[in-house]
């Protein structure tokens, strides 16, 4: 198995030992585990739980918001997925065995065979190459947000009914976690010969649970898959995932017991109040989340398509004293570059503050900032910032910067939208400029880094810019092996992307769990987009 | 001989007339006091830049959650924004949208009220039921259903659709009002003059009949002003009215205040006081203003 893969698997323990040293040093799991000690697992029951905002469809494939995994997740399976406990490690999932070859090119995959989607038809090796291409390729009218991440798969293989063989154009050390991520739900490849699109609306996969109904504004169930793969599991009679936008609402409810958990993330206020009431009923996790916020100007439209304008407003903003004002009341923690502070990869304190926008003085950069709008013809400029309506953290990131460009003169209308409309507006580029975000399940550089790649290989890069020079080094990085020489190449890009300013990072987030103590088999991460499938989940009543 | 007859010399004392307002907060001095009130939230208003003591939007993280003192007479919010300020140019938000919203809803509800009473049959019964039907629907429902359908557009820093929601849901209740006031001037000889003279319908309704609903036009516009103001700090702690980091009453009981009440209870206190203060004032300055206008009350 991994042992043909003598060089990565050395270098990716290198590289999981910095990471899990990292996140140690940064906090990752304040908080006692959840089940250090945990009891025999008991079957039964229903697990009811907080979805703070509505999925705008059912697709993971197109999609880059919590609200469809945590509604998804527990209705799909994944070829291989992260082990949490070791995270980030990764195991089978689907997929029971698996082989890399010496020079990365090849990819071999042997899956279970017990694995049956919820009509019933047997998962084979015909679906995993259906949804693998419809990822790296989608057809028309489908969209993939992973496009980039699996530019680098030549050619998909399938040798018998339970082996999958992907073969690569290129090398790219951090495929097979790439082959872990939670956005990957194995689709039924007769289901997508019939409509391509269909994942979008219709929910069939071979996941613990099976889809019960979705009402929307209200609700989702599932109820347990008993031909589920996986002996024993789920022990969970069935979910229900209950939609909360309001963040008072959930913290009735949690404080009542009507939800028994929150999987996103909720304030240090919240927390502090659900500690207070709650005492020992509550179990609270924290860690870094590698999640950011990002400032994306709308390069297709005027100003935004002068790099002196995108400067300005990108070098107006206060990030440190932002992060420390902001810590106390919303869940943004951290200042830091595209990749997330205190992970390998990451920039060092003393060379941010070298980047543009990353500065001690902010009074010179603002004089900076005031300087090229005037050259730049808009000394008064006025624009609408399109945001998300989410109090945590969207409203205080989108108060804040409001706040930051009125002190270089500048006029902001702050609109926020629900989910689905402000994902409308962000695919469909209608907006000036807007509040985004990169929700990354792993501090990989390429995954961290393909949001700003060119417009039309990532359709995730909201600001519809296209740059051959920040491909170029995308593509170096993601195939140099040595990881100095990947560092610097990171570096450069990120200098790039720093100057050009199409988008640019605002604040790292800080990620807070509240979970009832009665919810067990739970386990807490750096990204609140992994391990939402509950299958392992029971509760102890 | 005739005698002359000398006239008495009588002096009269000249008769002191006290101006309308004198006799307004004598008759009055409830509505008096309330319209004291009002005109310093309008002054507040509209001279905020000059009153308010900080930029209402202006963060300062070191001053976060400070409670009031001298430098913060109210304390500030979750940013360090200054909440005395906030509340200040919050009146500016909540009058302006509070005066259009119900001039808006008065002037439409007048207009139709006043067409369903003149023109009467078939023309009245069709107005009626479909008032009938708007009066059904809750005011706030009906004002959460406009404004989700109309989004928002913003003019000169305010939401004209915000007003157009907030107003629809007056114009049933005055066009009622109204209409039953309309209904006994109708059948008043001047209009039959007006009607006899050859004058058109709508010099009889504009010259003839709207100016004699004036009194009941005036006491809803005051009275529906709370309303607007009320509704538009609901609609805004809902998260559909006014956006951050506009200054809005009710938009600051929202947010990072329903976090910290607790610890910084001042954050709800001042925003809710004002809210109550200015509903409060308009609408004991409606009834002062009916009480006075109405002769029916002066008996």
């Amino acid at each position: 198995m991994t042992d043909q893969i003598a060089f990565d698997r050395r270098q990716f323990l290198q590289t999981s030992t910095a990471l899990a040293a990292a996140t140690a040093g940064l906090g990752l799991f304040d908080a006692a585990p959840a089940n250090a000690q945990a009891p025999a697992p008991r079957r039964g029951g229903t697990f009811t739980f907080a979805i703070s905002a509505e999925t705008p469809h059912y697709d993971a494939h197109g999609s880059d918001t919590f609200a469809t995994l945590h509604f998804a997740a527990p209705f799909y399976s994944t070829l291989l997925q992260f082990d949490l406990a070791d995270y980030p490690k990764v195991k089978a999932d689907l997929a029971r065995e698996w082989t890399v070859a010496d020079d990365l090119m090849t990819y071999t995959f042997r899956l279970v065979t017990n694995a049956t989607f919820h009509d019933g038809t047997p998962v084979t090796s015909a679906d995993v190459k259906a949804t693998y291409d419809r990822l790296r390729a989608p057809p028309t009218g489908v969209v993939s947000t992973r496009q980039a991440t699996f530019a680098d798969i030549d050619v998909i293989e399938t040798p018998d009914a339970h082996t999958v063989v992907f073969k690569m154009k290129a090398p790219n050390p951090a495929m097979i976690e790439h082959f872990a991520s939670p956005w990957n739900f194995i689709y039924s490849a007769a289901v997508l010969a019939r409509d391509p699109n269909a994942p979008r609306t219709t929910v069939m996969g071979s996941g613990p649970f099976r889809f019960g109904e979705h009402v929307r504004g209200s609700h989702v169930t599932g109820t347990r898959n008993d031909r589920y793969f996986r002996e024993g599991r789920p022990y969970l009679d069935g979910f229900r995932g209950v939609f909360m936008t309001q963040p008072a609402a959930m913290m009735n409810a949690l404080q009542g017991g009507q939800v028994l958990a929150e999987f996103r993330g909720i304030s240090p206020a919240e927390r502090d109040r659900l500690v207070q009431v709650m005492g020992e009923r509550v179990r609270i996790e924290e860690s870094s989340w590698t999640l950011n916020l990002l400032i994306v100007f709308n390069t297709e439209k005027k100003p935004f398509d002068d790099v002196r304008v995108r400067r300005a407003l990108h070098m107006a903003i206060d990030r440190r004293a932002g992060a420390q004002g902001l810590a106390r009341t919303a869940t943004l923690r951290d200042a830091g570059g595209l990749i997330r502070p205190g992970s390998p990869f990451a920039i060092k304190d003393e060379d941010l503050l070298r980047m543009p926008g990353f500065g001690r003085d902010i009074a010179a950069a603002r004089a900076e900032a005031r300087r090229l709008l005037r050259e730049a013809g808009v000394p008064n400029l006025t624009f609408v910032l399109h945001n998300r309506n989410l109090a945590q953290p969207y409203t205080p990131a989108g108060i804040f910067v409001v706040d930051q460009w009125r002190q270089i003169g500048v006029n902001v209308e702050h609109r926020q939208s629900e989910t689905s409309p402000y994902l409308a507006g962000m695919s469909s580029g209608n907006f000036d400029v807007a509040v985004d975000f990169s929700n990354l399940f792993m501090d990989e550089p390429s995954l961290s880094l393909a949001k700003y790649v060119s417009f039309n290989r990532a359709p995730e890069n909201r600001s519809r810019a296209i740059d051959a020079e920040l491909d170029r080094l995308y593509a170096a990085q993601g195939r140099e092996r040595d990881f100095q020489r990947r560092y610097d190449l990171i570096r450069q890009f990120e200098r790039r992307a720093l100057d050009q300013a199409y988008q640019v990072p605002l604040l790292w987030w800080h990620r807070i769990v509240p979970t009832h103590r009665t919810v067990m088999g739970w386990q807490m991460s750096p990204s609140h987009n992994l391990g939402q499938s509950l299958g392992d989940v029971w509760l102890n009543v | 001989m005739a005698g002359a007859v000398s006239q008495p010399n009588v002096v009269y004392a000249p008769v002191k007339r006290r101006s309308a307002l004198a006799q307004f907060c004598i008759a009055q001095p409830l509505g008096a006091i309330s319209g004291v009130a009002i005109v310093v939230m309008l002054f507040g208003g509209a001279f905020a830049e000059y009153v308010a003591p900080y930029d209402p939007l202006a963060i300062d993280f070191g001053a976060m959650l400070a409670p009031p003192s001298w430098e913060h007479w109210m304390g500030t919010d979750a940013f360090g924004r200054d909440i005395f300020s906030r509340v200040i140019y919050g009146a500016r938000t909540a009058l302006t949208i509070g005066f259009f919203s119900s001039l808006f809803g008065c002037v439409l509800g007048a207009i139709l009220g006043v067409a369903s009473a003149y023109f009467g049959g078939r023309i009245d019964m069709l107005t009626q039921r479909f008032i009938d039907i708007m009066l059904s629907f809750p005011i706030i429902v009906l004002a959460l259903v406009v404004v989700a359908m109309l989004g928002r557009n913003l003019v000169a820093g305010v939401d004209v659709n915000l007003i157009v929601a907030i107003a629809i849901p007056i114009v049933p209740k005055v066009a009622r009002v109204v209409r039953s006031a309309a209904l006994s001037i109708r059948e008043m000889p001047y209009i039959d003059a007006a009607r006899a003279a050859g004058f058109g319908h709508l010099r009889i309704i504009f010259r003839h009949m709207v100016p004699n609903v004036a009194a009941p036009f005036l006491i809803m516009f005051t009275a529906f002003i709370a309303q607007a103001i009320l509704l538009e700090a609901s609609l805004s702690f809902l998260g559909l009215g006014v956006t951050e980091p506009t200054p809005a009453w009710g938009l600051m009981l929202s947010g990072n205040a329903s976090d910290f009440y607790r610890e910084a209870p001042w954050m709800i206190l001042f925003p809710g006081l004002a809210i109550s203060v200015a509903v409060f004032a308009f609408n004991l300055f409606g009834d002062s203003l009916r009480d006075w206008l109405d002769p029916k009350f002066k008996v």
